[in-house]
C-alpha cells in the first residue's frame, strides 16, 4: 500500500515538473515580455536594463528554477496587464469557481449515482432506454450550447432566472445545471456499465448462490466495487471543474478562474495564463492523488498490493 | 444469473446503425452541399431578416429553419457548415491517429525507457487543461483550418497511443510473434505484418469517439473566436454569431448546435457499437 502511494506521489511530482516546464517554455515562445511592457519609444539600453531588472537575461534553466522556486512559495508572477500579482488574481476568483464547481459536482453525483444504479437494475426497460438515450444525447451536445439554450428558455422566454452574472442563488442555478448535465451524462452511463459488470461477476454469483439477501448482495458486494471506476471519473471531473469551467464561466459571465484564463488569452496576459495553467494542473494532480488515497478505502486489492 | 441481465440481441446493432446513418447523412450534406442547399449560404436579403423557423408564426417554407440577422438561409448555412466541421473532424482523426498509433506501437513494442517517457508525457498531458492549451496556442500562433486540426490532433494522439500501446504489449508475447523473431524477420516487418493489423480495431474505436470529440472541440474553439474562419462558417462560428441575438432569435444558436449534437451523437453511437463488437466485455 505504501509502495503504491509512494509510486503515485512520485508520478505526481514528475507530472507537475513536466507541466510546469511546458508552461514555462510556451510562455517564453510567445514573445518577449519586455517588448510588451516597455513604451514603444523606449531606447535599447532602457529595454536591456528592464530585462536584467526582471532577470530575463539569465539562462533559461536558471529562470525556470527560479519560476518553480517562486511558485512553491505561492508567488506565480506578476500580471503586467492588470498590474496585480497573479496569485492574488487567482485567489480572488477562486471562491466563485469553487462555489460553481461544488454545486455542479454534487448535483451531478446526485443525479448520476442513483439513476445509474436504478437503470442497471432495470436493464432493458423503458426507463433504461429513456435515461440512456438522454445521457447519450447530453454527452453529444456541446455543453456551451446547452447553456445557451437554458438561457434562451429560462432567462429569455420564461424570465425565471437572470441571463448571466454573479450574485445570489438565482445566478448560480443555470451554470450549475449546465455543468451538472454534462458531467451527469458521462457518470450515469459509467455507473450503469460498471454496475452491470459487477453484477455479472463471479463473486456476486457466489454471494447469491450462498443465499445472501438481495440487499446484502447489492450494497455490500456490488455497490462498493461498482463505485471504483465512477470515483476515478468523478475525480477527473471535479479536478477539471476546479481548474475552471472555461466556457461555462464565460457564457454566464461567472467571475471564476476559468473566465479569468479565457480573458487572459484575449489580452495576451501570459504571466497570468501561465499561473492559471499551473494552478489548474496542480489541482488536477492533487485531486487525482486524493482519489488514489480513496482507493485504499474502497478497493481492498490496493491494500494488499 | 437472473434473466433480467441477459443481453437483448439486436438493440446495440440498431443503435450502431442509427449512428452510422447519421454520419453518412452528415457526410452526404458535406459532399452534396452545392446541390441540396436550397439557397446560397452567403446570399444576404434585408427583406427576409430574422425569419423564424417554418413551424412558428411568421416563418415560411422558403426558409425551413429561418434566417439570420442578415437574412441568410439557416438551413443552407448549416448544410454548408457541415463541410468545415466534418473536414476538421476527419483531418484531426487522421493526423492524431497516425502520430498516436506510431508512438503507441514503438512504446509498446520496445518498452523500457521509451515506454516510461510516454507514460509521463501522457499523464502530463491529461493533467493539462486541454481546451485552455488549445485556446492558448491558437490565440498565440493564429487560428485557421490547419492550426485547428493540429491542435485537436495534439489533444487526441494520447488516446490512440494509450490504446495501441496496450494492444501491442499483449500481441508481442503471442507465439507467432516469438516465432517470427526467432526465424529472424526484421523488426520493421514484424511491426507491419503482425502487430499493426491487430491494433486496427482499437484504433477504429478511438477514431470514432475522437472524431466526435474533435467536432465538439472545433465548435468550442470557434465559439471562443480562435477557430476556423472564412466566408464559409463552421457550425461553431454560426453559434458564436447567433449568440448576440439569443434574446430575440434563439434559432440562430439552436440550429447549428443541433447539427453539432446530431453529428457527435452519430460518432458516439458508432464508437459504442464498434467497441461492443471488438470487445464485448467493455461497455454494455
Amino acid at each position: 500500500m505504501l509502495r503504491f502511494l509512494l509510486r503515485r506521489l512520485f508520478m505526481a511530482v514528475i507530472v507537475l515538473l513536466v507541466v510546469s516546464f511546458g508552461t514555462f517554455i510556451i510562455g517564453h515562445l510567445t514573445g518577449d515580455p519586455v517588448e510588451l511592457m516597455a513604451p514603444e519609444n523606449a531606447t535599447r539600453e532602457a529595454k536591456d536594463e528592464l530585462r536584467s531588472y526582471l532577470g530575463l537575461d539569465r539562462p533559461l534553466l536558471v529562470q525556470y528554477f527560479s519560476f518553480i522556486g517562486n511558485a512553491l512559495r505561492g508567488d506565480l508572477g506578476f500580471s503586467f496587464v492588470q498590474q496585480t500579482a497573479v496569485s492574488d488574481l487567482i485567489l480572488e476568483r477562486l471562491p466563485a469557481t469553487l462555489q460553481l464547481a461544488a454545486t455542479g459536482f454534487v448535483l451531478s453525483l446526485l443525479i448520476a449515482v442513483p439513476l445509474g444504479i436504478f437503470i442497471a437494475l432495470n436493464r432493458n426497460t423503458v426507463w433504461d432506454f429513456l435515461a440512456t438515450s438522454v445521457a447519450m444525447i447530453g454527452q453529444s451536445a456541446p455543453n456551451f450550447w446547452i447553456g445557451l439554450m437554458l438561457i434562451a428558455l429560462f432567462a429569455v422566454q420564461l424570465r425565471l432566472l437572470p441571463v448571466s452574472g454573479y450574485g445570489g442563488i438565482s445566478y448560480l442555478i443555470l451554470p450549475a445545471i449546465t455543468i451538472a448535465l454534462q458531467s451527469a451524462a458521462r457518470l450515469t452511463r459509467l455507473m450503469r456499465a460498471s454496475m452491470l459488470e459487477v453484477l455479472n461477476a463471479d463473486y456476486v454469483r457466489t454471494a447469491r448462490a450462498k443465499g445472501l439477501r438481495q440487499k446484502t448482495v447489492l450494497w455490500v458486494h456490488s455497490f462498493r466495487n461498482a463505485m471504483i471506476p465512477v470515483v476515478t471519473m468523478a475525480g477527473l471531473e471535479l479536478a477539471e471543474l476546479i481548474g475552471g469551467a472555461f466556457i461555462t464561466e464565460t457564457i454566464f459571465a461567472w467571475p471564476g478562474v476559468g473566465r479569468l484564463a479565457v480573458n487572459a488569452v484575449y489580452q495576451r496576459d501570459f504571466p497570468l495564463l501561465q499561473g492559471v495553467v499551473l494552478f489548474a494542473a496542480t489541482a488536477f494532480v492533487l485531486i487525482n492523488f486524493l482519489v488514489d488515497l480513496l482507493y485504499v478505502v474502497i478497493d481492498p486489492r490496493v491494500k494488499l498490493s | 444469473m437472473s434473466p433480467r441481465f441477459r443481453l437483448r440481441p439486436g438493440r446495440r446493432d440498431t443503435l450502431g446503425l442509427i449512428g452510422a446513418t447519421i454520419l453518412l447523412l452528415a457526410a452526404g450534406c458535406a459532399l452534396l452541399a452545392p446541390w441540396i442547399a436550397p439557397h446560397d449560404p452567403t446570399a444576404v436579403s434585408l427583406l427576409a431578416r430574422m425569419k423564424p423557423p417554418m413551424w412558428i408564426d411568421g416563418g415560411s417554407l422558403a426558409h425551413p429553419l429561418g434566417t439570420d440577422n442578415l437574412g441568410r438561409d439557416i438551413l443552407s448555412r448549416v448544410i454548408w457548415g457541415s463541410r468545415i466541421s466534418l473536414a476538421v473532424g476527419v483531418a484531426a482523426v487522421i493526423v492524431g491517429a497516425s502520430i498516436g498509433s506510431t508512438i503507441g506501437i514503438v512504446a509498446g513494442y520496445f518498452g523500457g525507457w521509451i515506454d516510461n517517457i510516454l507514460s509521463v508525457v501522457i499523464n502530463a498531458q491529461l493533467s493539462f487543461p486541454f481546451i485552455l492549451l488549445a485556446i492558448f496556442l491558437l490565440a498565440t500562433f493564429g487560428g485557421g483550418f490547419w492550426p485547428v486540426v493540429f491542435v485537436l490532433a495534439l489533444g487526441a494522439w494520447v488516446n490512440y497511443a494509450r490504446v495501441v500501446r496496450g494492444m501491442v504489449m499483449s500481441v508481442k508475447n503471442q507465439d507467432y510473434v516469438h516465432a517470427a523473431i526467432s526465424v529472424g524477420v526484421p523488426t520493421a516487418r514484424i511491426l507491419r505484418t503482425t502487430v499493426l493489423p491487430n491494433t486496427l480495431s482499437p484504433i477504429v474505436v478511438v477514431a470514432s469517439f475522437s472524431m466526435a470529440q474533435a467536432i465538439l472541440a472545433e465548435a468550442a474553439l470557434s465559439f471562443l473566436g480562435v477557430g476556423v474562419d472564412g466566408s464559409n462558417p463552421s457550425w461553431g462560428v454560426m453559434l458564436n454569431d447567433g449568440r448576440a441575438y439569443l434574446q430575440t432569435a434563439w434559432w440562430l444558436t439552436a440550429m447549428p448546435g443541433l447539427a453539432i449534437a446530431l453529428t457527435v451523437l452519430g460518432g458516439n453511437l458508432c464508437g459504442d457499437w464498434l467497441q461492443d463488437r471488438f470487445n464485448p466485455r467493455i461497455g454494455n
